[in-house]
């Protein structure tokens, strides 16, 4: 049967959240040159990764199929955006 | 002995289960949405054959006497749309997969039967909006849509069209969506991923892409939509918007499209081919994995379409690298098909004689394809009658001829009643000798300098013209037998038992026709699939 | 596990699944896969985002500052809640707390309304500076042209985002309304579970969207 998590767990990932929040809109005003846009990913992706493992409970899977599916998915997102880019990005080069 | 018509009226099957209009219109059944799509994929073959006979009509002569420039460019672009939307995509997984899936795995109906009626229904109002499309005027975008055509110079029915795929493009969804889950979560006790048959490895293969790759195909018309109505445009260069991303975000849905279209049909010549070699398929777990790679490496070819549209000439490389690696695993599939062939005891049947047709035929339509893939090649022979032709034999000669295949080798299933054998194979012969007529002369069309989508020529061109629209002809009549006699045998049919084709599936463990839940007891599953050497060598029923 | 409850989770088996747990598995899974689909969705979006952002660098800085930086964190926070809500629905009705789970389902709703109120705002605001894409776009900084095209992305984007917000308000007060009609239990509450997966995804697109639109270039502030 399906594992049933504890409200403590929902509410400490709802805390991290929100402070990854503030985190993300402060670090906006300090100047990292090209990184801010890393960073800014990066804590984007900590805060999807919370709401997919915990949320979504993707943490608590009997199922592998599901991490199959959405990492198909995200994949696939890739693909689109990496292999359209590799033609914008190299027509500098000729 | 009761007479044969009085046996099938006796027992309760999926047919006369219930009567009425709203038995079939509210139906959940699998087998009658199969019905349903046939039914309505056929009328759209009929409405996009008909364009297209006025496209060979005109090109008759060089000269553009038949109809102005602007109505030829709404002829190819609604055969176009028609053809591809709403009867390749959907054909042989709407009909024969909504059919077969479920029995082939041994279920009692897909995972989700309200939502595949839906499917059926967004299906049905897509192609109502297109009809509209049509009878208002039409859409001469080419089936390509290219902005900033499509967005900021035509004054048609551009949205009206784009929302008609929009919708179509959520029945392909929900199809795929509906078999992925079925095939993983539904399968009968004892069957494993390594006992299905190649049909289900195809049709799961063809739903990936559906599911991945049509949403995007979603968004791409949206947007285009949303320049022409609101302003928001994201293609519009006046803004530093990029024709090219619009041609990106297309492609990336319309090449793996074509996949979708001709992995089906791949499946079912899997099915067809062992069956009447009386053989196991050779390399059956290559055969399965090239679906799935076909599925993959087909996502990342697309911009072999762009490659003299502006792109940059290294990332041209590196999707024509991609493009001649797409082809090995059809180049497996042939080579498996063929040596499951060789020494099998061979019968003629009809599905038999098209599945040989697919192979002939695809393997030229795709071989085609390596001289598109050639970056030098394809500078001379792009936006020429050679890709009208390259595509054709996939689409047409492959498989057109793979869903009719499939028609009549599962016919009896269907029905209950065989098609009469004779007119099978005269159909098979000339619509065959009526496909070659028609495209073989487009490839050297297409060599030799004929532009595609011009409705006027210079006179050299016109004798492979003629031959190509007079090949056309015979097509048409080929195309139109099949729809006689299979409605024909519906009464006057021969009784086909439950396995006419001594043919190794579990759908062929049921009665024809199938009772509603498909089998009496859910059957377990003990064996691999094509057993062939357990099964009888003779073929039953073969003319 | 009372016997009525039972009874009931029973009474949704749907007639070609074996049983309960395969249909659970099976609309899970439907689910998941419909959720890829959104992926590619909003995916062509981020790819048009993608492009213009690495051509037009600068007009993406002009265009982000002049996003309304409050609406967009207050909003951010109010989809997070109403997550938080969602998950609470589903652990309540794993309990079989059915008044609790009515509680977190409203709540939910109510979260997803304030969400769309300050949208509507925002865009009130954007429409009087003449922030709107088209013949009455006026903005009063470089590169015009190409922070209109941030804009078209902006509301193409944040258009889509809400439109889902908007069916996600539908889907869980239908689960509200449902689950006051005494339809859903411990034993079965799957299309619940469902529904927060589908708004889980919506707050998820809003965590990327945030950054993308609303904090490119603060430390340029002038």
């Amino acid at each position: 049967m399906e594992k049933i998590i504890s409200a403590k767990v929902y509410f400490t990932v709802w805390a991290a959240l929100m402070c990854l929040t503030v985190t993300t809109a402060a670090v906006s005003y300090v100047d990292l040159g090209q990184f801010s846009i890393v960073v800014a990913l990066l804590i984007a992706s900590i805060k999807g990764s919370l709401v997919v493992l915990f949320f979504m409970h993707v943490k608590y899977l009997n199922v592998k199929t599901t991490l199959l599916v959405i990492l198909a998915g995200f994949f696939w997102l890739a693909i689109l955006l990496l292999m359209t880019m590799t033609d914008y990005i190299t027509r500098a080069w000729s | 002995m009761a007479s044969a018509s009085t046996i099938t009226a006796e027992r309760e099957h999926y047919l006369n289960a219930d009567y009425g209009f709203r038995s079939w219109l509210l139906t959940t059944d699998h087998k009658r949405i199969a019905l349903l799509y046939l039914i309505s994929i056929t009328f759209f073959f009929f409405i996009g054959g008909f364009f297209a006979l006025l496209i060979r009509l005109e090109l008759l002569t060089p000269q553009g006497d038949l109809v102005q420039a602007d109505t030829y460019n709404k002829l190819f672009s609604m055969h176009g749309q028609v053809m591809i939307f709403f009867f390749l995509i959907p054909a042989v997984p709407a009909v024969l997969g909504n059919f077969l899936v479920p029995m082939m795995i041994g279920a009692k109906d897909l995972a989700f039967p309200r939502i595949n009626l839906l499917s059926w229904y967004l299906f049905i109002v897509g192609g109502g909006v297109m009809l509209y499309t049509i009878l208002t005027g039409g859409v001469d975008t080419g089936w390509t849509f290219y902005v900033p055509l499509s967005t900021a110079y035509l004054g048609t029915h551009v949205v009206l069209a784009a929302v008609s795929i929009f919708i179509a493009g959520f029945s392909s969804i929900l199809t795929g969506l509906n078999f992925i889950v079925t095939i993983h979560r539904m399968r009968a006790p004892g069957m494993t991923w390594g006992r299905m048959p190649l049909f289900l490895w195809s049709n799961y293969a063809t739903a990936i892409i559906q599911v991945l790759g049509t949403p995007v195909l979603a968004i791409t018309l949206a947007l285009v939509g949303l320049e022409r109505m609101f302003h928001l445009g994201v293609f519009n260069p006046q803004l530093g918007g990029d024709p090219l991303l619009f041609q990106h975000l297309f492609w990336f849905y319309s090449h793996p499209a074509v996949y979708i279209m001709i992995l089906p049909g791949m499946g079912v010549v899997s099915e067809i081919i062992p069956c009447f070699s009386r053989k196991r398929v050779f390399g059956y777990e290559f055969v399965a994995l090239a679906s799935i790679g076909i599925a993959v490496l087909g996502f990342l070819v697309w911009a072999h379409h762009m490659f003299v549209a502006g792109i940059s000439v290294y990332s041209a490389m590196v999707f024509s690298f991609f493009s001649y690696l797409v082809a090995v695993p059809s180049a497996i599939k042939v080579f498996n098909w063929t040596a499951t062939m060789y020494k099998g005891k061979i019968y003629y049947s009809t599905p038999m004689l098209y599945a040989m047709g697919f192979i002939g035929l695809f393997t030229m339509g795709g071989m085609t394809g390596l001289f598109l893939a050639s970056l030098g090649v394809d500078v001379h022979v792009t936006d020429t009658y050679f890709v009208v032709a390259h595509f054709h034999y996939i689409m047409v000669g492959g498989m057109v001829m793979a869903y009719l295949a499939g028609m009549h080798f599962w016919w009896p299933k269907i029905t209950g009643r065989m098609y009469p054998e004779a007119w099978g194979k005269l159909a098979a012969l000339t619509i065959f000798i009526g496909f070659n007529l028609t495209f073989f002369p487009q490839f050297i069309l297409g060599w030799t300098g004929m532009p595609r989508r011009y409705h006027a020529y210079t006179p050299e061109f016109q004798v492979l013209n003629v031959l190509s629209t007079a090949g056309s002809t015979v097509l048409a009549v080929g195309y139109l037998l099949p729809m006689v006699y299979f409605l024909w045998s519906l009464r006057y049919g021969k009784e086909a038992g439950d396995n006419p084709w001594g043919a190794a599936g579990l759908e062929w463990k049921t009665a024809s026709p199938p009772p509603t839940y498909n089998f009496e007891e859910t059957p377990v599953v003990t064996w691999e699939a094509y057993n062939y050497d357990e099964l009888p060598e003779e073929v039953p029923v073969v003319g | 596990m009372s016997d009525s409850s039972q009874a009931l989770a029973t009474h949704e088996l749907r007639h070609h699944f074996e049983d309960m747990e395969q249909q659970r598995d099976a609309s899970s899974m439907g689910m998941w896969v419909f959720l890829i689909t959104e992926i590619m969705f909003f995916g062509g979006m981020f790819m048009a985002y993608l492009l213009y952002r690495y051509e037009y660098f600068v007009a993406w800085q002009e265009g982000s500052q002049h996003m309304n930086f409050w609406i967009g964190t207050i909003n951010t926070a109010v989809l997070i809640c109403s997550s938080l809500t969602m998950v609470l629905a589903v652990l309540a009705i794993q309990q079989g707390r059915r008044r609790l789970t009515s509680v977190m389902l409203a709540a939910t709703v109510c979260f997803a309304i304030a969400f769309m109120v300050l949208k509507g705002m925002e865009y009130h605001e954007h429409w009087l500076a003449h922030e709107f894409p088209g013949s009455a776009f006026h903005f009063a900084g470089i590169d015009t042209r190409h922070v209109e095209m941030f804009f078209v992305l902006y509301f193409v984007m944040t258009g889509f985002h809400a439109l889902h917000v908007l069916i996600g308000i539908g889907l869980v007060s239908s689960m509200l309304y449902m689950n006051e009609r005494g339809h859903f239990s411990a034993d079965y509450h799957n299309p619940i579970e469902n529904v927060g997966l589908y708004w889980h995804f919506v707050d998820l697109v809003w965590i990327y969207l945030y950054p993308l639109l609303y904090l490119i270039g603060h430390h340029h502030v002038g």
